[in-house]
């Protein structure tokens, strides 16, 4: 039987579909009380991330359909989510998808750009600092001139 | 202990401002810049979100659960119930004004959010702590765009000139309740004015004020009319 954290962890981000929410950092707990509810703590990638409700609705499904009916999914705000939090095998998921995963925040700012996720050149541009969902900037590379997407630094 | 005026002053400040950035939608100088800004009205929605659900929690312990939810606040109060600053609710005007409308709000939330996030209130500080990374983004883009306008041809320098002159005066309402904000907010704009050839306005007797306490300009009714006219016409609607 699927563990209520293994169901709740396959949930995947309605907006960046290559990767979970486990793997983002989103999913921050996942409780089992002595009743067989199931309490499911997430926090929002950004305060207007619309995938919210979405979310919510897909781990109750899919806890759901491992045989845990009750769910009650609560959002928290802090601490603030970052994306410190993405795991390292979410981070090779939107590489391999054509994303430029987030440098670590530790890095000093002027090496915080992106390397191509196609070719693997760091000569890369800027295009715009808001992309396509809140969390991603719009990058080109100057190497193979493909444009890509960066979910930048939070 | 924070108050629901104090929590619509700042809920509401977000609202109006996302709704006017959205008026951008499909209309930036260019694709790029229409993501940005609807970007940036969608962080604003956002916090707009957290801060008007916190006022309704709070408003319904104090009625013994009969206040009103966030939607309510949103789409059924009236013009002179809203407590947002009169600068949010100005029109949309050109691109000059709505990037140094950005550079002034976005560089009073980053002070008025870090001072929040600190504070005693837990959840407002959460709800602050999360606003403020998203902020340091907008005050990011506003500066990048009053530099390429003020700094580049004659057209965009006068442009930016007449928005930051028309604008100025409205600032000051931003700093009522907390005035010690202001200097930071000074230190933070001064340099970008000097840095895009724009000159700092003076501080003049005319200073706008009234929103904190629902007197609202002529231009929000028009506002409000659009933003809550779906709400109104199909109460309950989900889709």
């Amino acid at each position: 039987m699927t563990t209520a954290f293994a169901a709740a962890a396959r949930v995947v981000d309605p907006e960046l579909r290559v990767v979970t929410i486990a793997d983002l950092g989103v999913l921050r707990e996942v409780e089992e009380e002595a009743d067989g509810t199931v309490r499911v703590t997430i926090t929002p990638t950004y305060s207007g991330c619309p995938a919210m409700d979405a979310i919510r609705a897909d781990i109750a499904r899919s806890l759901t359909a491992a045989g845990y009916p009750d769910v009650e999914v609560r959002t928290v705000l802090s601490p603030a989510w970052t994306t410190d939090w993405i795991t390292d095998e979410g981070r090779a998921k939107l590489a391999a998808a054509g994303t430029a995963p987030p440098p670590p925040r530790s890095l000093p700012l002027l090496q915080r750009t992106p390397v191509c996720p196609r070719c693997g050149s760091p000569e890369v541009e800027e295009i715009s600092r808001f992309g396509s969902t809140a969390c991603k900037s719009l990058w080109r590379c100057r190497g193979c001139a493909e444009p890509f997407d960066h979910v930048k630094v939070l | 202990m924070t108050t629901v005026d104090e929590l619509l002053a700042l809920g509401d400040d977000a609202l109006i401002a996302a709704q006017r950035l959205a008026e951008w939608t499909t209309r930036a100088p260019e694709l790029e810049e229409d993501v940005a800004l609807a970007n940036i009205a969608l962080d604003l929605l956002g916090q707009a979100r957290m801060l008007l659900s916190y006022a309704a929690d709070l408003e319904r312990a104090g009625l013994e659960g009969a206040g009103r939810d966030e939607d309510a606040l949103a789409y059924l109060r009236g013009e002179r119930e809203f407590r947002n600053a009169q600068l949010t609710e100005l029109p949309r005007g050109d691109f000059a004004d709505a990037l140094v409308r950005m550079l002034f709000f976005a560089a009073y939330q980053r002070e008025l959010y870090a001072e929040l996030a600190a504070g005693p209130d837990e959840r407002l500080a959460a709800i602050a702590g999360k606003a403020s990374k998203e902020v340091a983004y907008h005050v990011d883009h506003a500066i990048m765009w009053t530099l390429r306008l003020g700094d580049g041809t004659d057209e965009s320098h006068r442009r930016a000139q007449a928005a930051v002159d028309r604008l100025w005066p409205y600032t000051f309402e931003l700093f009522e309740d907390r005035p010690h904000l202001r200097e930071a907010w000074l230190a933070a704009v001064e340099p970008v004015l000097a840095e895009a050839t724009l000159d700092r306005p003076e501080d003049g007797r005319f200073r706008p004020t009234g929103g904190r306490k629902g007197v609202h300009t002529e231009h929000m009714g028009y506002l409000l009319a659009e933003m809550q006219s779906l709400h109104r016409a199909h109460p309950g609607a989900s889709w």
